[in-house]
């Protein structure tokens, strides 16, 4: 027999039972301000960047450089309401998936939804143009990106009611036949043969009050008086556009009654079952849903920012929104949140990337470091760490592994 | 005295947020003895014995083994210190054979028991070279097994004893073993305590959790008695009784008898005949079941865990496919007769048939673990109201009204029932299915896993719902309390009716062998009360 000496662990983990929300929130801010440090002195190691400058550059993505800032307003500032934006575009995306990965259905397809949606919309503005009066335009456009976005997202839905196929390897899949797709049309429809770059849309196709045929007006055009050059009416819209999307999803996986089933199902079939909801129907309608959403964001994209169509016109966004949806638990209120939180990321860390000449992956470093810390905080409010009272005492005991050879039938 | 102590347990205590599992509990265990660990459940003993067997690590206390302080950070080092324990729920590879599963994830070992050499035995797996030794502790103890035998064709009781010979092949001195009796029959649990005998006559120590008295004193020495994560007292079994262990346990004096009162004048309400199911892998899961539910008396069912009572309450409610046969209710309130065969459970209720059904999974079925209290007493009732909106007024006054009526422990009403105790979440499934005023209520082990308090709470409201004229189905799996409860008892063996006895007069041992019996019950051969004599 082979004498063993034993340790007592250092630590163990013990799970929290409730903890009141501003120390969960503590924690939380806690995470991001050490996340802040670690990138500093990660960035001063590796880089020789020092941590000043990380952050001034991190705070010009987000306010524009010196001289804009000498006159900083908020109504004037135009990096900062491109950020706005921005997030409300991530953010739509997100409330898009939420339904969907509420019900467990994994849908990592947003990505090819919103494209369909921007194809869709970037078609008919190009081949309606000014046959039809500038506001029938957009509904028809508005319409064909909704049911674009729809049957992609019903395609992958049919099948797994009906055949329980993995909806997540179906759904990715999908992304890159609709990228295809667009490529086609890119081709097809690129102003100049070869160039396979559609280029704005309808730039010289403008209405009667000096807007583009297919573009989304400025509803706030000439409502802040007394301040020269504001830039807020050219953003706002599509901004309230999202946050009024963003009540009525929360309403409805709060208080209507398909948001409950839509609970019922993601958490236990079976439950659904047992109480006679009707599992195949609310998977089907909820990814109309999802989809119908994601068409609207690509509306949203076409119309009302980019007027223009690519193969990366969505930029990612349909996954950063999963992450988005994860991270604020799927309450779309908490999104605004979260999506802002990704969207001043990504700016900073493309600045940091272009203005202090550090590798483009380094940036996507730091802001996976952030990422990171922010996940890893929600492991502290769920659990905490209790540290031994005798530390690391050594002792003797215990045989070690009896062999199991020598086991009972030696006897 | 103390080289006779095989593991002793020194002021162990264990929390789980603002819950004390274990709160300083002393325990020794002699070698050579067998030690029952008795109480209610949430009382901490599975939490003990899991520190035991390194699935926890103790906040407070010592263990010393062989009389030397160690320190069990995980399974691994539970079994270097030859302690093994076998769970309720078994740790079997379904399509490997016994022997595979006991070797399993040990180390291949060359030197076999034989002394082979090296090169004859390197084309051999080790479980290949682990059957005789399985087949030697077989026959040292009295098991009964086939190391070729894969699990998934093995019986329940067979599981069991693999787990069993795998914890012994691995030198285990000291057995713990999590409600053995849970799952098995009377005559495999009579087996498995011979069994134990010969191991604690071998020397080695033994531990048995369980809650089920009559048990504990057939074949324990002594009786270690928990309450509410505290060491009561540990007592010998031979100078104590049942009645004076159960005080312990709940820490107050009450009765063990189960009322049952006379039917009131009974109907038929639920008749089921010929009915026939089949698996989705072409296996027969009900054959030809035919039996009555009458209102006003509660019926019991009776088997063996897995022997087609899931399938019965699921075909009843709607969702199970019926290969053949018929279902059919007699609504008290129309007389009209209503055909429930190959209707989903919404069409069941829009028939207007009051159907409720405390299904066996709670959490998984019954109710949303996640969803609080108001919104799982919403499931059966959500669609009623307007087209969009929910109103969550009604169930928040139902939800209020069943923690208070059923004194539910629960920090308030939006709360997920995840978090709260087994007893708690039943009261919560029972209460919102009893509220719905069934006409045939169906429960499928609706004690599973309560205290004695709350089981016995469970026991009144079935026994009430039967004076209020529903037609109770109960599946059990406690025959003493089977026995004591029902009016009649019809047992399932292998998906189909062994027979139906009358409760009053129904003795375990002939449900036991009805239990087992292959031989379909004939209605008519039995007489007009619906007894049977068992083959």
């Amino acid at each position: 027999m082979q004498i063993k000496s034993s340790r007592e662990p250092l630590f163990h983990l013990v799970k929290r039972d409730k903890i009141p929300w501003w120390k969960a929130w503590l924690i939380r801010i806690g995470a991001i301000l050490l996340a802040l440090v670690a990138c500093a002195v990660i960035s001063e190691l590796i880089t020789g960047v020092k941590p000043k400058d990380l952050f001034t550059t991190i705070l010009h993505s987000w306010f524009g450089d010196a001289d804009y800032r000498e006159k900083f307003s908020i109504v004037q500032n135009r990096k900062f309401w491109i950020l706005l934006q921005e997030t409300a575009i991530l953010l739509c995306v997100a409330l898009a998936v939420t339904p969907a990965f509420k019900m467990r259905f994994w849908n990592i397809g947003a990505e090819g939804q919103v494209l369909m949606g921007c194809l869709a919309s970037a078609g008919c503005m190009l081949l309606i143009g000014d046959s039809v009066s500038p506001s029938m335009l957009l509904v028809i456009m508005f319409i064909a990106a909704v049911v674009a976005g729809a049957i992609w997202a019903i395609i992958p839905a049919i099948f797994k009611a009906q055949w329980n196929t993995n909806e997540t390897l179906f759904t990715l899949m999908l992304n890159y036949v609709a990228m295809q797709i667009v490529a086609y049309f890119c081709i097809e429809w690129a102003p100049s043969n070869g160039s396979n770059v559609v280029g704005v849309i309808n730039r010289d196709l403008e209405t009667a009050d000096g807007g583009n045929y297919g573009w989304l007006p400025n509803i706030f055009e000439g409502f802040v008086k007394d301040v020269e050059r504001p830039r807020m009416p050219e953003y706002a819209h599509i901004i309230l556009i999202v946050l009024v999307l963003t009540a009525l999803m929360f309403i409805y996986l709060r208080y209507s009654k398909q948001g409950y089933e839509i609970s019922v199902v993601g958490e236990s079939e079976n439950t659904a079952r047992y109480i006679g909801i009707n599992v195949k129907k609310v998977i089907l309608r909820t990814m109309l849903i999802s989809g119908a959403i994601c068409g609207i964001a690509g509306f949203l994209l076409v119309s009302g920012i980019e007027h223009t169509i690519a193969m990366d016109t969505v930029g990612g966004r349909g996954f950063t929104a999963i992450m988005v949806s994860w991270l604020a638990k799927f309450n779309p209120f908490v999104m605004i949140v979260t999506s802002f939180l990704f969207v001043i990321m990504d700016s900073g860390a493309s600045k940091v990337a272009t203005d202090l000449r550090v590798n483009e992956s380094f940036s996507e470093v730091l802001t996976a470091l952030i990422i990171f810390f922010i996940i890893g905080c929600e492991f502290f409010i769920n659990y905490k760490i209790v540290f031994s009272r005798r530390n690391g005492k050594k002792l003797v005991s215990a045989s070690n592994a009896v062999t199991s050879s020598d086991n009972d039938n030696s006897k | 005295m103390s080289d006779n102590i095989a593991i002793e347990l020194k002021g162990i205590t264990k929390t789980f947020g603002s819950i004390v599992a274990n709160d300083n509990v002393d325990l020794k265990v002699y070698k050579g003895e067998i030690l029952s660990v008795l109480g209610e459940n949430g009382c901490g003993k599975t939490t003990l014995m899991n520190m035991i067997s390194g699935i926890y690590f103790p906040d407070k206390g010592n263990i010393y083994i062989n009389g030397e302080e160690a320190h069990i950070a995980s399974p691994k080092d539970a079994l270097n210190y030859k302690i093994g324990m076998i769970h309720q729920h078994f740790k079997l590879v379904d399509v490997f054979t016994a022997a595979e599963n006991i070797v399993l994830g040990l180390k291949k070992d060359y030197k076999s028991a034989n002394g082979n050499s090296r090169f004859k035995t390197m084309f051999k797996t080790g479980a290949d070279l682990a059957k005789e030794s399985i087949v030697s502790l077989s026959n040292k103890y009295g098991f009964d097994i086939d190391p070729e035998k894969k699990i998934y064709q093995m019986s329940v009781s067979e599981k069991q004893t693999v787990e069993i010979i795998k914890v012994l092949y691995r030198g285990a001195d000291i057995l713990i073993l999590d409600e053995p009796t849970a799952v098995l029959t009377p005559q495999e649990t009579e087996k498995l305590f011979e069994i134990l005998k010969k191991m604690r006559d071998s020397g080695k120590s033994i531990i048995i959790i369980t809650h089920k008295l009559h048990e504990v004193m057939a074949i324990s020495d002594r009786v270690t008695v928990l309450c509410k994560g505290k060491h009561v007292d540990t007592v010998k079994t031979s100078e104590t009784t049942p009645n004076a262990l159960a005080e312990m346990m709940v820490g107050q004096k009450l009765s063990l008898n189960i009322y049952r009162g006379d039917p009131v004048n009974p109907e038929e309400r639920l008749v089921v005949k010929n009915l026939n199911c089949v698996s989705r892998e072409g296996v027969k899961i009900l054959d030809d079941v035919s039996f009555t539910a009458y209102s006003g008396e509660i019926l019991g069912i009776a088997g063996i865990a897995g022997s087609g009572q899931r399938e019965l309450l699921e075909s009843i409610a709607g969702l199970q496919k019926v290969h053949s046969g018929e279902i059919t209710y007699n609504d008290p309130t129309t007389g009209k007769v209503e055909n429930l065969r190959d209707k989903t459970p919404m069409q069941i209720r829009n028939l207007g048939v009051r159907l409720s059904f405390v299904p066996e999974d709670r959490l998984g079925m019954g109710l949303v673990g996640n969803m609080d209290i108001v919104d799982n007493m919403m499931l059966r009732t959500y669609g009623k109201g307007g087209p969009f909106f929910l109103h969550r007024k009604n169930p928040k006054k139902l939800a209020e009204d069943i923690v208070e009526r059923l004194s539910v422990s629960t920090p308030g009403i939006s709360t997920p029932v995840r978090r709260l105790s087994g007893g708690n979440v039943q009261k919560v499934l029972v209460g919102r299915e009893i509220a719905a005023s069934p006409t045939v209520l169906m429960a499928a082990y609706p004690v599973r896993g309560l205290d004695i308090n709350s089981s016995y709470m469970i026991y009144n409201l079935l026994n009430e719902q039967k004076e209020k004229g529903v037609a109770v189905i109960f599946v059990g799996e406690d025959l003493d309390v089977l026995i004591e409860l029902c009016d009649r008892i019809m047992v399932i063996g292998s998906g189909h009716i062994t027979g139906i006895v009358d409760g009053r007069r129904a003795e375990k041992n002939e449900l036991g062998i009805l239990m087992t019996s292959s031989k379909k019950y004939d209605e008519n051969l039995t007489d007009e009360e619906g007894t049977t004599d068992a083959n």
